[in-house]
This record gives C-alpha cells, sequence and structure tokens, in this order.
C-alpha cells in the first residue's frame, strides 16, 4: 500500500539528488524548521526533562499497552464512540467503506493523517466510488498533483510557489495564475469550503487517545481538522494502536514535545479534544462518530523489547528535518509513505525487511536523529539493528545470513594483519604514499572511487617523518 | 463488531507486554509563571504574536466596546448564542434600529437547518471557559447553546474572556476545572486565527477557519 510499483531505492536517491529544485526547496523549507524548533525549545536543560519525560509517558502506555486500549473502548463506547478494530490496512480500509456504504455517502472530507496513508484509504475508497478530498493544504496540493507526501508534517515541502501556481492554474476550475501566497491559500480555501459543506463523512487521524475520559485529541493550525470533524454528519477517526495515554494530565508535555519539535510552535492554532458525538440538545457536530483500532504490524512490533521504543514515535517529522540524507533526497525518494529516519525503521518492520530493509543503509549514522527526538528514540540503534537484521536473512537462518562473506573476511584480516606487524605497516604506507591516487574505479573499491576526488596520500606517513624529524615523544 | 480482530490483537498485545515491568509516568510541570498581571501580559503578548487583536475591556460594558470593533470591520451579520450570559447582554445592548449596527443573528436552530446560515455571517461571538497563559490559548467548551462551529466558521471570531479565568498553564485549568470528571463532546484550545506555512514555509492566515481572531478580556 502506498509505494510505488517497482521500488528502486538507489534510482530514487540518484534521481533526487540530480534535482537542484528539489534540493533547494527542501533545504530552505529544512533549514527554517531546525531554526525555528530551535527558538521555541531555548532552554536546552528544560528540554532534556521534557524529553525525558515525553519517554517515559509513551513507554509508560506502551508497558501496558492492551489494557489500555481496553479502557479507550470502554470509556469511547460510554461516551457514545463506536469503535472498530483492524488487524491489517485492508481490515480498516473496509471498515471505513462499510461506514461510508452505509450512509450512502460518495463524498468524503479528510483531514491530514499519516495513518490513513500507511492503509491507502483514498486509493481503496476511489475504487469503490467515493471521492475523498484531502483538505489540508499541503496535502490538498500533493492530490491535485497526484502524488504521495514527501514529508510526515509538511507533505508539499517539496513544491515551490511557482510550481503551485501552476498546478492551481491547471487543475481548479476557474482559479488565475499566482504566485502570491495569500491568493494561492485563497483559492484553496473558496474551493474546500464548498467541500466541507457538501460533505457527507469527515475522515481525521488522532495525535492522542485519552484512555481514562475517552477523548480523542487532534492538533492542527488551519482548522481543516475541526471542519471535519464538526461539519459533515458522520465522523471515521482512524489511529495505530500506539497512540494511547493514560490520563489527560498526560497530554500538556506530550504536547508541547509534539508542536515544538514539528513545527516549532510553542501550541498549535488548534488544539482538539473530541469525546464523543453531537450530544442530545447539541445543534452541531456529527451524529455519529467512529474511531478504528489499526494494529497492521504494530503488536508484532511490540513483542521487540529494542524494536518496541520504534512505537514511542509521535509523528512530529523532526528527524527528517534534521537528517543529512533526507534533506538531500526528499521523501518521495525513500519510496514508501514514511521517510527519513523513521520511516527507515518503522518500513522495514511494516513491509519486511526484504521489501524495505535497504531503507535503513540511508544514513551516515550521524546521530542527529537521535538526539533531537523528542520521545528519545534511539534511531541510529535501531537503523543498526535494522542493517544487522536484513544481513542476517540469509537462506539459513540467521546464523548462516550472517557470516559475512569470504572477501569480506579476508579483508579485515589483512587489514589486522598489516596493522599489528610495524614493518607491513611501513610497507603498507609507502605502497599508498606512491599507488594511492591510483584507486581503481572498476571492481569492489567502484563505490567508493567512481564518485570521487582520488585521495591525495602524502609520500611519507606522519609515523615515518616523525622518527626522521626526532620528535621529543619518540 | 468485528470480535475476532479484537481477540486476536488483544491477545497478541497481552503477550507482547508480558513481564515488561510496568513505567511509573513522571510528573511534569513547567516553567512557573508569575501571577497576576503579568500573566494576562504574557497572554496578550502571545496572541498577539500570533495575529489576534486584544482588547481589555470593562467587564460591564463590552458589548459598547464590541461595537466600534465590529464597525471598523464592516460586519453586518453578527451570529451569537441566544439563552447565554453573554447573548442575554448582546441583546440588551444592542440597539436593532441603529443602521450602522450588525444586524444580530441567533443561532438557534440545529446546524442541517442553517448550515448556508452559518456558512454566510461575517462574524460570531462566542464565551471561552478560560486561558491558559504559558502557552497563549483560549479555551472553548462548546455546548449546547453555544454550537461549536460558531468559532470555526465565520471570517470573524469574537472570543469573550473573564480575565479571572487566565490560568498559567494546561494542566492547571484541567485540574482547577475537573476536566477529567466530565469532558463535553468538543473542547477546543484555539490560539490565534486559523493558519498554514504549507507553501514555501510562508505563514498565511486564515485558510480554513477564521481569517482573524479577536479577544475582549472583560476586567473590573
Amino acid at each position: 500500500m502506498g509505494e510505488r510499483p517497482a521500488f528502486d531505492f538507489r534510482g530514487n536517491i540518484l534521481r533526487a539528488l540530480a534535482d537542484g529544485q528539489l534540493r533547494r526547496n527542501l533545504q530552505s523549507a529544512m533549514d527554517g524548521l531546525i531554526r525555528k524548533r530551535r527558538a521555541v525549545f531555548d532552554d536546552p536543560a528544560e528540554l532534556e526533562a521534557l524529553r525525558t519525560v515525553g519517554q517515559s509517558l509513551k513507554q509508560a502506555a506502551l508497558s501496558r499497552l492492551p489494557a489500555l486500549l481496553e479502557e479507550l473502548e470502554a470509556n469511547c463506547t460510554a461516551n457514545g464512540i463506536q469503535v472498530h478494530w483492524a488487524e491489517t490496512a485492508a481490515e480498516a480500509n473496509r471498515l471505513v467503506l462499510a461506514i461510508c456504504q452505509g450512509e450512502r455517502a460518495t463524498r468524503v472530507v479528510k483531514g491530514k493523517s499519516m495513518v490513513t496513508e500507511e492503509i491507502g484509504l483514498n486509493h481503496f475508497l476511489a475504487d469503490h466510488g467515493v471521492e475523498v478530498l484531502e483538505t489540508d493544504l499541503g496535502e490538498f496540493i500533493i492530490q491535485l498533483a497526484g502524488e504521495p507526501p514527501s514529508h510526515i508534517i509538511v507533505p508539499a515541502v517539496h513544491k515551490n510557489r511557482d510550481q503551485i501556481a501552476r498546478l492551481f492554474h491547471a487543475r481548479i476550475p476557474g482559479a488565475p495564475y499566482t504566485e502570491k501566497v495569500e491568493e494561492l491559500n485563497a483559492i484553496a480555501r473558496r474551493t474546500l469550503r464548498q467541500k466541507f459543506f457538501e460533505g457527507q463523512v469527515g475522515v481525521s487521524g488522532v495525535n492522542f487517545a485519552v484512555a481514562r475520559t475517552g477523548s480523542l485529541c487532534l492538533v492542527e493550525n488551519e482548522g481543516n481538522g475541526r471542519m471535519c470533524t464538526t461539519v459533515p454528519p458522520v465522523h471515521i477517526a482512524l489511529m495505530g494502536l500506539e497512540k494511547v495515554v493514560a490520563r489527560l494530565e498526560d497530554l500538556p508535555p506530550l504536547l508541547r514535545l509534539l508542536t515544538g519539535s514539528a513545527t516549532g510552535q510553542i501550541v498549535t492554532t488548534y488544539v482538539n479534544l473530541i469525546s464523543g458525538p453531537r450530544r442530545p440538545g447539541e445543534k452541531d457536530g456529527p451524529r455519529e462518530l467512529h474511531l478504528i483500532l489499526l494494529d497492521n504490524g504494530r503488536s508484532r512490533i511490540l513483542a521487540d523489547p529494542e524494536l518496541r521504543q520504534t512505537l514511542q514515535c509521535i509523528r512530529c517529522g523532526t528527524c527528517l528535518n534534521h537528517c543529512p540524507v533526507y534533506v538531500r533526497i526528499g521523501g518521495h525518494a525513500y519510496g514508501f509513505v514514511y521517510p527519513g529516519p523513521i520511516g527507515e525503521v518503522l518500513t522495514p518492520q511494516l513491509e519486511g525487511l526484504a521489501r524495505a530493509g535497504v531503507l535503513a543503509t540511508a544514513s551516515s549514522l550521524c546521530q542527529a536523529c537521535g538526539e533531537v527526538c523528542p520521545v528519545r528514540i534511539p534511531l541510529p540503534d535501531l537503523i543498526r539493528r535494522m542493517r544487522t537484521d536484513g544481513a542476517c536473512q540469509g537462506p539459513g537462518g540467521p546464523e548462516d545470513g550472517c557470516r559475512p562473506p569470504l572477501w569480506e573476511s579476508l579483508a579485515w584480516k589483512i587489514w589486522a594483519l598489516v596493522n599489528t606487524h610495524p614493518g607491513l605497516n611501513a610497507l603498507g604506507n609507502a605502497l599508498l604514499g606512491r599507488f594511492g591516487r591510483r584507486l581503481p574505479r572498476r571492481g569492489p573499491l567502484a563505490a567508493w572511487s567512481a564518485v570521487r576526488t582520488p585521495p591525495r596520500f602524502a609520500p611519507k606517513s606522519l609515523h615515518a617523518l616523525a622518527v626522521k624529524e626526532g620528535l621529543p615523544h619518540e | 463488531m468485528n470480535e475476532p480482530a479484537r481477540t486476536m490483537i488483544l491477545s497478541r498485545l497481552r503477550a507482547a507486554v508480558r513481564g515488561v515491568l510496568p513505567v511509573a509516568p513522571p510528573e511534569w510541570n513547567p516553567p512557573a509563571l508569575p501571577g497576576g498581571e503579568a500573566r494576562i501580559e504574557r497572554l496578550q503578548r502571545l496572541l498577539e504574536a500570533v495575529r489576534t487583536e486584544v482588547h481589555r475591556v470593562p467587564r460591564t460594558a463590552w458589548v459598547e466596546s464590541l461595537k466600534p470593533i465590529l464597525r471598523q470591520r464592516g460586519v453586518r451579520r453578527l451570529l451569537y448564542a441566544p439563552g447565554t450570559p453573554l447573548g442575554r447582554s448582546l441583546e440588551a445592548g444592542w440597539d436593532d434600529g441603529a443602521g450602522d449596527l450588525p444586524r444580530r443573528i441567533p443561532f438557534e436552530r440545529p446546524m442541517e437547518d442553517c448550515k448556508a446560515m452559518v456558512f454566510e455571517v461575517d462574524a460570531a461571538v462566542t464565551s471561552t471557559a478560560g486561558a491558559v497563559a504559558d502557552v497563549g490559548s483560549l479555551v472553548l467548551r462548546p455546548d449546547a447553546r453555544e454550537p461549536r462551529s460558531m468559532s470555526l466558521v465565520p471570517p470573524l471570531h469574537i472570543a469573550v474572556l473573564d480575565s479571572a479565568a487566565v490560568f498559567d498553564s494546561l494542566g492547571a485549568i484541567m485540574r482547577a476545572q475537573k476536566w477529567a470528571a466530565a469532558m463535553p463532546a468538543n473542547l477546543v484550545l484555539v490560539s490565534g486565527p486559523s493558519r498554514t506555512a504549507d507553501i514555501e514555509m510562508t505563514l498565511a492566515f486564515g485558510v480554513h477557519g477564521p481569517k482573524a481572531l479577536v479577544v475582549l478580556i472583560l476586567v473590573d
């Protein structure tokens, strides 16, 4: 679901790197997001304390996940919310479709939600005659362009205003060509207002679900989330089952971490707490509210003590913003819904190592993602874990698969030998000094040498020079 | 309803967390704020930073203070909630014959019967349940008399806030007002007019919700 037909990671990376416009769009956006995050978290000690709280709150919730989900279900049901469970993406899609069909609804308005991207909801509903309209401005833009999101928080970040201006002019009837951001927003507002007015079902995600009060927390800036959950007669909320927290009191620190990390805001324009459909006597709000709890591999992830930490993720996207690889290749190159460091860890677990394990190679292990993660997911460690697990996918099981190839073991043995015998070491250095510039551009070294200027080795090693110059310590 | 999925998921989850020691959730207290006047000043500063117009007005004369704001913005149709204390004082202070005042339109019927009207008015005035000073948010608790779309659909939202209901933090207002004991169907924190930065990270206001937010803080 969600990924394009043939996944050629290397090809995607090379194409993205060759796209200068994409790299400029990304660089300026990511620099801005990093700057804003730093400005809002201006007290480093406070930030570290807050991250520890965020980490413990999510770990506390995960440690008693089944109990919390049952509590959430009971309290949501008492609030009049209809709770559904879905084991797989396909099951969740079928549940949404069945609700739409029960309402004879053909027009769905949707707020931004990564979990609906994960299950490929839009395509599924479209194939069954239900039109889904994305209402978040960024999602609206990429839906017009027929593209998947390229970032968890700013889905159209890869496009600049000229590209959006041309898109609106071409795809929205009656839209004039304009590159003014205010005017582009006004075009979107006019178009989408009519759709909210006509929408029969509203679909949203969930940022946090509070077990004790049966409440769904949804953060947003545009008001489209409020529209989708207020105006249509039916609201369907979807959440990965790791989104549950115990108490209302858990929200303030988690909200602070989420909005600060995601957009550098101290709070978003709207923080919705939804605890049920329209109550008797109320004049608006949906008549029906459905909550779909999606597993889709999460229970399997929870069973591994190390990988479990993946489920702490609150989808703030800050690991993308800080990743030197993401900033250069953008979200589409990753080929699946979740890009960047979190995608490198989550996607192989959701889609399988055979299909998506290669994602974990897109990291220099520079540690930036781990340092900024608001809930302290050790992303670099988990990326390495994915690499190890991926390497262990050999036919004879882990033991067999983990044995390195003969040439690799041999190479390391020679390296060790050369570095433990002074004579060999001197000889090696001398050879490098003379022939080092002529690294072969073919064969096993090509991955390095084919795309780089040859290194310039000194004719004499530092060690040799020190001996010759007679350093006092020698 | 899809009972097999529920049973399967829960049994897998139980197996997954078997033997995991429950982690005690920690307490978090945001940095303390100076109280009193400074608290309201911080709220005002944060709201103004997100393009919100804030006025401090006398508690007993807020309707009079509202009139020039509406005139200046050319509001012709003002949506309000009849039957609330706010609605009653608006009715009492309104001179329906005055030509330069907007027509007041009560939200009296269910949304289905007056959807076009709600989408066409120029402004709505609502109450607030309080405010959070450390992040600069208003707390709205829409109910049967004051529907939630009032603060969402019209292009101008005017929120009336009691200066006595300004709290330090979200946690503080949750505790003081005992939210956990009885959550309304819809509770929303509002911090400024609707905004987006989805095009080139350029901030723009009024994308789906209100284009403008005016806060009247009632002081004695």
